[in-house]
């Protein structure tokens, strides 16, 4: 397997109404990426990840190419899933030996409809859709499944939430931040219960990207890269009623095959839109109590639809230049109730 | 037009809907448990490992293998396996009171189904309960045929079940006759509020007095109507801010014979490519007042506008582009820009 590392991060503020178009948020963050990276244009390969059905636009994810600089034409690819998963084709394209450089980006504007009733229709169109059931309903699901079979409470759940909002305080580009009491938020009322709203992430309108680089590129540009020591994604049925929902079959598997338990683990970044999201995902990595989850705040104070996973992985890169972790888990999901999931594993040298 | 609202920072922004009147063809398996469902009844499918799945699946999700045609009924009655309580149920949603979604493992199967029960208040649902489905009295092959499902009586299997379960056979005679259903309705409608962005709304603001701006590349000065913020070429924001002319000249056409809902001129008509003097990029507009065989590249027009008191932020305050008397532009000065 070749060294492939992230070499540099950036993201948009992640306002919960943002009126630019999708290059006008875009293109700083490209712009800034490219920046720190120290690569100049043009990359050996560019992929990216959007949903055109968030904003109501068709080929949004077109115009996007705008903030990527597509003249003269550019080896370029996209996928209709979050970023993550557009990183890991850059990061198979560079393995394949196609590539020495990457640019990987994604945005997503969710203020222009109402995400969760958008989000009804990536469900089974025949017997699902039909009936528009929202994101955050089904996410209640399951919460409901995960708290009966664990005997947590909603507390549990609370707590997480205000950790999260608490870590957000020295992230610049989270939605929502600040100090709440658990004893104050369960006293909101719920939004599908047994979920409230600070169990569930904010909408918001936002970006980022990421540079990748092989090898001796990654080292000249880079003083710590953040080297993929493993990467895998693994996906499970679409009907909800097959799955046991109070765990993550493939986020367990996945990080197996990532490698997760090779070594200690310093930090996870886990893309859990939803507080009981975030258990499931510690337990199927077997992640125990020392390991910092989520310091940059997390999906639950910002969660940039089509660009959250990747954020994480750039967050927990992050973490890697600065010297703070040495080895790092990034997750990132998709679908409904976790049903896909990719996990990337860190290494600082 | 009144629909447009300038919001914060004079950005400009529109209602936008999504419409799919999708029609869907559902196969065999689906077929037959749509065509059940218009009976009043419910199957599952028998998979090799014996497992009963419901609804019914062309495929085993655990072994990938054919699940063939061994269907049974099952239901209507069921156990809920977990739920989740709606405070504001959405138009769409099956019910316009506070519902509970809920994963229901139907008698004789071995999964779950999601559907909406009708319990009036929260407090009466529990993970465990037994429910049965509320039918649409005119079914007609679709997951809507159940209306919702309600809680159970808790007295004897009699107290009124009976008298639903003979009913839905009557129908089922009835109907029996009837085709399978083959195909289903899923019509799909979003509403959204389009934004602008910062640069197109300058430009609309422009327009909405009589103006065109466009915006100049800071690094290869091309300059762009209607312009987005960004240079494309360069991958660099566009700021500085250029007033062209709203004449300029073809560069290229289509003759269109087909209505459109967005262009209010006769049939047919000239969709073109102009590109204003002053821009390197042409915008897209149509051509009146021309016979439709004289239209060609090079040729020079000038935009025709709404009276003044219409004028608004929208491309619709051109109506049109015409002719004007000068002389073509020779195709090599518009090479780059066909």
């Amino acid at each position: 397997m070749r060294d492939v590392a992230i070499v540099s991060f950036a993201s948009a503020p992640n306002r919960r109404t943002d009126l630019r178009n999708e290059v006008e948020i875009l293109m700083p963050v490209v712009q800034e990426a490219v920046a720190r990276s120290g690569i100049a244009r043009p990359f050996d390969f560019t992929c990216s990840g959007s949903s055109d059905f968030l904003q109501g636009t068709p080929f949004a994810f077109v115009i996007a190419l705008d903030a990527a600089g597509a003249w003269p034409p550019i080896a370029e690819s996209h996928v209709e899933m979050d970023g993550a998963w557009a990183l890991y084709e850059a990061w198979v394209k560079i393995q394949a030996g196609q590539a020495e450089t990457a640019l990987v980006y994604a945005f997503g504007k969710s203020s222009p409809g109402d995400l969760p009733e958008v989000l009804a229709t990536q469900l089974d169109p025949y017997l699902v859709a039909p009936l528009w059931p929202d994101s955050v309903s089904l996410a209640a699901l399951q919460a409901r499944a995960w708290l009966e079979k664990t005997g947590n409470s909603e507390r549990d759940l609370a707590a997480i939430a205000v950790r999260s909002r608490r870590d957000a305080k020295a992230n610049p580009n989270a939605t929502l931040s600040g100090d709440f009491e658990i004893a104050k938020l369960l006293a909101e009322p719920y939004v599908a219960a047994p979920l409230r709203a600070h169990d569930c992430s904010p909408s918001c309108d936002g970006a980022v990207a990421v540079v990748l680089a092989a090898g001796d590129r990654a080292r000249g540009v880079c003083k710590r890269p953040a080297w993929i020591r493993g990467i895998d994604h693994r996906i499970e049925p679409h009907a909800l009623g097959m799955r046991d929902l109070t765990v993550s079959s493939s986020t367990r598997i996945a990080g197996e095959k990532a490698g997760v338990g090779n070594g200690a683990v310093d930090l996870a970044e886990l893309h859990a839109p939803f507080t009981h999201q975030e258990a499931i995902l510690r337990e199927a990595l077997g992640l125990g109590a020392g390991v910092a989850v989520n310091p940059s705040g997390g999906a639950l104070t910002a969660n940039p639809m089509m660009a959250a996973g990747l954020a994480r992985i750039g967050e927990a890169a992050s973490r890697i230049w600065d010297g703070s972790a040495r080895r790092a888990i990034a997750h990132a999901t998709s679908g409904p109730c976790l049903q896909q999931n990719l996990v990337c594993v860190l290494e600082g040298e | 037009m009144s629909e447009i609202v300038s919001e914060e920072g004079g950005i400009l922004t529109a209602p936008h809907v999504l419409e799919y009147p999708y029609r869907r063809s559902v196969g065999p398996v689906l077929g037959r448990f749509f065509t059940e469902l218009r009976a009043g009844r419910i199957v599952g499918l028998r998979t090799q490992q014996g497992r009963v799945l419901a609804p019914p699946q062309e495929y085993d999700p655990e072994t990938g293998a054919a699940t063939g045609s061994d269907f049974v009924e099952i239901g209507p009655g069921g156990v809920v396996t977990t739920w989740s309580w709606v405070v504001r149920p959405r138009a769409k949603q099956p019910l316009d009171r506070p519902f509970a979604w809920a994963l229901v493992k139907l008698d004789g199967a071995d999964t779950a189904m999601l559907h909406a029960v009708d319990a009036g208040d929260l407090s009466r649902m529990r993970t465990g309960m037994r429910v049965r489905p509320r039918w649409r009295a005119e079914r007609v092959g679709h997951i809507h045929d159940i209306e919702c499902f309600e809680p159970e009586p808790q007295a004897t299997a009699d107290n009124g079940l009976g008298g639903e379960r003979q009913r839905a056979g009557e129908l089922a005679m009835a109907e029996e006759a009837q085709k399978p259903v083959t195909n289903i309705k899923t019509p799909m409608r979003l509403e959204y509020r389009y934004s602008a962005g910062i640069a197109t709304s300058r430009f609309l603001h422009g327009i909405a007095q009589g103006k065109i701006l466009g915006q100049r590349c800071p690094s290869c000065s091309k300059v762009y109507v209607p312009p987005r913020g960004s240079c494309p070429r360069c991958a660099v924001a566009t700021e500085e801010e250029v007033e062209l002319s709203d004449k300029g000249t073809i560069t290229t056409y289509a003759i269109v014979r087909v209505p459109s809902e967005s262009i209010d001129v006769p049939l047919p008509f000239a969709s073109v490519h102009v590109l204003l003097d002053g821009a390197d990029l042409p915008m897209f507009s149509v051509v009146q007042e021309c016979p439709l065989d004289q239209i060609r590249m090079g040729m020079r027009v000038q935009a025709v506008w709404v009276p003044r008191e219409q004028l608004g932020p929208t491309l619709q305050s051109i109506r049109y582009f015409k002719p004007i008397d000068e002389p073509d532009v020779p195709a090599e000065k518009l090479q780059e820009t066909v």
